[in-house]
């Protein structure tokens, strides 16, 4: 059994009387990239502050390294152990850039020079600036600089390719998997599903406050098919109620059917309507973001 | 040596990187003997995920295809089935050559093979 690293129990947040997050049991096993997707408001940003202490769970608890999250020197303690990305991005404005690298590096013991040489030339920071002037993709690769050098066990991302152009974007991912391959566990949000498809080995999608799913990507796309079906007549009303269906579309003598589980058994009754045809295909993960999110 | 997946794509990477390997054998691009990528380099270079290429090269070698040596290196089996594979060719390109001169568009043959694989395999798993 793999470590989890990042473990939620029934995690809820509530503000003023609306839940952002209900009852969040989140797993992150060690050595995975985990993707954590959801719409504008659908509550990540407030569960990545929860995860890193900057916000106060309303019920529930989480364990982030082993620690909890609800033990404020505790949660000190695993900052220091995490390279994290808030949504803000936040940055002392006032300071430039390079003050701020000195002043972040002072912090980490295992600090590395050399990749901060490497990221200040590759993303092109101007040193001089002071933070509060940069753009917003500077202003990005700048935390995700002081999130990288720390030499962390975990990264804790909040949409760390918020604002980049698609060449930075390929970067970062890159760099994201150099880190992966030497052993960096990684935990990030993202509006973007290729590059969760691209890197990502799970996935978790959270709508309204709540998790809907959370497993392998390759066990989700190999779980989800379309099954396409026409008809010389009509199509057949009767064998809609099948378990497994996540959605079902009839248009005169087409029928597409987006299904989850029990594919065998979908196609068999299928068939023994007598369509004209059948396609079974694959489904990939934005059709399947789509149809959980519209679905729940 | 391999090419970049196509992550939106339904299937997942780790099956096209061993479709890619697959084919590179049955072609004689990828020989026996050959040594493939390391799974860390091979994961930089195509901007995926580690776990993902291991994962590809564990199931290649579950089939037969690859022999992973623990701290050398994956590398092509000698005894590979790319020559089954190779001794089809003439029947699949007879056939088709058939179907064509029966006036069959690709368009049609592909389909019509498509729909003979799809009736024969149990088509819930691509495994």
């Amino acid at each position: 059994m793999t470590e989890l690293l990042i473990e939620t129990h029934s995690l809820t947040k509530t503000y003023g009387g609306v839940e952002a997050v209900r009852s969040l049991n989140l797993e992150v096993p060690e050595g995975s990239i985990c993707g954590f997707l959801g719409k504008n408001g659908s509550g990540k940003s407030t569960t990545i502050k929860m995860l890193l202490g900057m916000t106060w769970p309303s019920a529930g608890n989480g364990m982030v390294l082993g620690q909890s999250i609800r033990d404020a020197r505790a949660s000190v303690e695993v900052r220091r152990r995490i390279g994290f990305v808030s949504e803000d991005k936040r940055l002392y404005h006032y300071m430039t850039v390079e003050q701020m690298i000195r002043f972040t590096s002072s912090f980490f013991p295992k600090w590395r020079v050399d990749l901060e040489q490497q990221l200040l030339r590759q993303f092109q920071l101007p040193v001089k600036r002071k933070t509060g002037h940069l753009s917003k993709g500077m202003r990005t690769k700048l935390a995700l600089l002081l999130a990288l050098c720390r030499e962390a066990e975990l990264l804790i991302l909040d949409e760390p390719t918020e604002g980049l152009d698609p060449v930075a974007t390929e970067e970062i991912l890159q760099l994201l998997t150099k880190m992966a391959a030497g052993g960096t566990s990684i935990f990030f949000s993202s509006h973007q599903i290729a590059e969760v498809e691209q890197i990502a080995d799970r996935v978790a999608i959270i709508n309204d406050g709540s998790l809907i799913v959370q497993e392998s990507l390759d066990h989700l796309k190999e779980r989800y098919r379309r099954i396409q079906l026409l008809f010389d007549r009509d199509v057949p009303q009767k064998w809609l109620k099948i378990p497994g269906i996540e959605a079902s579309h009839a248009d005169g003598r087409a029928m597409s059917v987006l299904a989850s589980s029990n594919i065998d058994e979908i196609v068999r009754i299928a068939a023994s309507l007598e369509p004209v045809s059948i396609e079974v295909t694959g489904v990939n993960l934005k059709e399947i973001f789509l149809e959980c999110v519209r679905e729940s | 040596m391999f090419f970049k997946p196509n992550a939106s794509s339904p299937a997942p990477i780790y099956l096209q990187l061993m479709e890619q390997v697959r084919h590179a054998v049955e072609v004689g691009a990828l020989k026996p003997g050959d040594q493939l990528p390391g799974i860390r380099h091979l994961a930089e270079t195509l901007v995926i995920n580690p776990n993902t290429v291991a994962k590809a090269y564990r199931e290649l070698e579950h089939e037969g295809i690859i022999d992973v040596l623990h701290g050398s290196g994956a590398f092509v089996r000698s005894t590979n089935p790319g020559r089954r594979v190779q001794a089809a060719v003439p029947l699949v390109t007879g056939l088709v050559e058939k179907l064509k001169s029966r006036g069959l568009s690709d368009q049609e043959i592909r389909r019509l093979f498509e729909s003979a694989l799809m009736r024969q395999v149990e088509p819930a798993r691509i495994r």
